[in-house]
């Protein structure tokens, strides 16, 4: 089988979220990219998937070019290869970049043969859209299940799970299909040294498509205000503990 | 003024907080402008399914008008089949917006809908105000970062964050409610779910603890979780976790706090080991208290916490655990 894996890299914060002057943006001069933990898991599945049925998975990034590094992360676990559409770093809306993946996922099918299953994360690890998975199959004509914890392809079918109050529920979709994954379906490897070395040499498929117009257009990022606390400290080492129970017990949790 | 329709969903056949939420949400947006809801069921009497009256308690959040879609196919979760008839009445009452609440059903109608009608969606809005364009302010990263944005469309799609308002009651106001039955194309219920398999019941869930005990990477393996447990099962408390332990393996993914993992609202919660990253901490925003436990002195979760106790968690939480036991004379 065929399968695509749709991956977002996003600015590795961890602290406090610092803007750029502008506002638009994370200032990204101290940190690293990642990739979402949903998409992380959308990997995972697709390898598990080629693994299991044989076949081909590609990863897709519309990004910067800095995007590479993810990309290569997920080579690195076994991904055949990928497709970069390299932007200038402005971010595109959900429209736009379901029209630009759209348009890549045509012609890989022109050139290689349909993809059985597109994979996405449920929701972006930075703008949580909750919809290019959605739009990317309405496009495509394809059917789309999304915060899937359970995923298994037989006979032409994918049989999707997702949590419900006091069990789960069952969707049985007939390929191709478009499925949202939320972390937690699986539990994702870590890249061997081998992994790493192997991912340098696939191909990696560069384009640089046109940014249209937003119509989700992104104005200013804002740092709520929390509270700022500051801890009150009971105290140093296990010598602590008498104080810690007389909290717990002020709080009427003991 | 502008007319706005809002997606009502339903739990167990009962009317849902989040969507008198989402409904609050609308009449404010439409500034005295008319207030449409819609309400999909199933077969009247079958399981789970709103009757009449539910639909027309709508009206005492502000729908004016309450549409009840009946339909077989809507004694199951068909989130293409709801999403063809939002946008289909949202053309036939010439919605200037069409809200719904911010949750994961809720988010993927409203995105369905938005695509099939040609138009822009954003979700889990905190605020919004329409004309052209619509402005919304909405929530990214799990909320600890907003973003302020213009909506370009001929009809606003909004989904609304779960607790960004409080549902409001208006005096006295009531809805008429308009039973009808939608013509259902086949494609629209090739997803749709077709079983309901039953989960093992667990332990106290994360999501309902009024007590929560969590431990990170500083716990160091699956074995260091013992005395957290300890300590949980001392105080009647769920364990969690930060995401540096379940892609440890440590423990799994269930009990994982923060933007990816479980949004709790304890009283009270212990964080053990956990540095206090923004996405941990936007899983943790509902918690009342919050007492961390860390050999940092300035990991960023001690501007986040209550109480603070320094030091290494391995001599600290047995500690606790054999203080409380003394305590209670044991
Ligand atoms: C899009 C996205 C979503 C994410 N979603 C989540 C999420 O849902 N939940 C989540 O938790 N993370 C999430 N993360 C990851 C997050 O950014 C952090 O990497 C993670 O929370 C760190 O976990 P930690 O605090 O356990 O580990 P660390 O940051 O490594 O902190 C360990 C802490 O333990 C302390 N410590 C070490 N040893 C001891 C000891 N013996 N005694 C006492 N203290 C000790 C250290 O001082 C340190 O403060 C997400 C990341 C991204 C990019
Ligand atoms: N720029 C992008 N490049 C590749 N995939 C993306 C991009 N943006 C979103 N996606 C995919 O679509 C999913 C949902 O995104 P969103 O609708 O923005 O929350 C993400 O988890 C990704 O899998």
């Amino acid at each position: 089988m065929k399968v695509l894996v749709c991956i977002k890299s996003v600015p590795a914060v961890a602290g406090r979220i610092t803007l750029t002057p502008d506002a638009r943006a994370i200032d990204t001069k101290h940190l690293g990219f990642a990739i979402g933990p949903h998409e992380e898991c959308a990997v995972e599945e697709a390898v598990r998937l080629i693994e299991a049925h044989g076949g081909e998975a590609v990863v897709l990034t519309l990004g910067p070019s800095t995007a590479l590094e993810q990309l290569r992360d997920a080579l690195a676990l076994g991904v055949a290869r990928a497709i970069h559409l390299v932007t200038d770093g402005q971010e595109w809306d959900p429209e736009s970049t379901t029209a630009a993946i759209v348009e890549a996922i045509r012609a890989d099918e022109a050139a290689s043969g349909p993809f059985d299953l597109v994979l996405v994360g449920n929701e972006a690890g930075d703008s949580a859209d909750y919809q290019v998975g959605v739009r990317i199959g309405r496009a495509l004509g394809r059917p789309v299940v999304t915060a899937i914890k359970g995923l298994s392809v037989a006979d032409g079918r994918a049989r999707c799970e997702q949590e419900a109050s006091g069990g789960r529920d069952v969707f049985e979709l007939p390929l191709p299909a478009v499925v949202g994954v939320l972390e937690g379906i699986n539990l994702p490897r870590f890249p061997s040294v081998p992994g790493r070395l192997r991912a340098k040499s696939k191909p990696v498929e560069a384009s640089e498509p046109a940014r249209p117009a937003q119509r989700l257009e992104l104005q200013r990022l804002v740092v709520p205000q929390g509270a700022a606390k500051q801890a009150v400290v009971l105290g140093h080492g296990p010598d602590a503990a008498p104080a810690v129970v007389e909290v717990l017990s002020n709080l009427g949790v003991l | 003024m502008p007319t706005i329709l809002v997606l009502a969903t339903t739990a167990d056949g009962a009317v849902d907080d989040i969507s008198l939420q989402a409904l609050t949400f609308g009449r404010r947006l439409a500034t005295g402008g008319p207030v449409h809801a819609l309400v999909v069921a199933g077969e009247p009497g079958a399981e789970g399914t709103p009757a009449e009256a539910t639909a027309a308690g709508f009206g005492a959040y502000g729908a004016a008008q309450v549409h009840l879609a009946r339909h077989p196919a809507f004694e199951t979760f068909a989130p293409d089949a709801v999403a063809a008839v939002l946008a289909d009445l949202a053309g036939r009452v010439a919605a200037d917006a069409v809200v719904g609440p911010g949750t994961e059903a809720g988010n993927t109608v409203l995105a369905r809908a938005a695509a099939r009608d040609g138009q822009p969606f954003a979700a889990n809005c905190i605020a919004a105000t329409l004309g052209s364009p619509a402005q919304v302010t909405r929530q990214r990263w799990g909320g600890t970062l907003q973003e302020e944005a213009a909506l370009h469309g001929d009809r606003a799609y909004v989904s609304v964050a779960p607790h960004a308002v409080a549902a409001e009651a208006l005096d006295g106001s009531s809805a008429a409610v308009d039973a009808f039955t939608p013509d259902i194309a086949d494609a629209d219920l090739v997803v749709r779910v077709v079983d309901r398999v039953a989960a093992a019941a667990s332990g106290i869930s994360l999501a309902e603890a009024k007590v929560v005990v969590s431990g990170g990477r500083g716990v160091g393996s699956t074995d260091g979780f013992k005395p957290i447990e300890e300590l949980a099962s001392l105080l009647g408390a769920a364990v969690g976790c930060s995401r540096a332990v379940t892609i440890s393996g440590w423990r799994s993914h269930v009990d994982q706090v923060g933007q990816t993992g479980t949004k709790i609202a304890p009283n009270l919660y212990i964080a053990a080991g956990i540095s206090g990253a923004t996405q941990h901490m936007a899983g943790a925003k509902g918690a009342k208290k919050i007492l961390a436990i860390n050999k940092d002195a300035e990991a960023p979760i001690m501007s986040a916490a209550d109480y603070a106790v320094i030091g290494d968690l391995h001599q600290i939480v047995p500690a606790i655990s054999a203080e409380i036991r003394r305590a209670r004379g044991a």
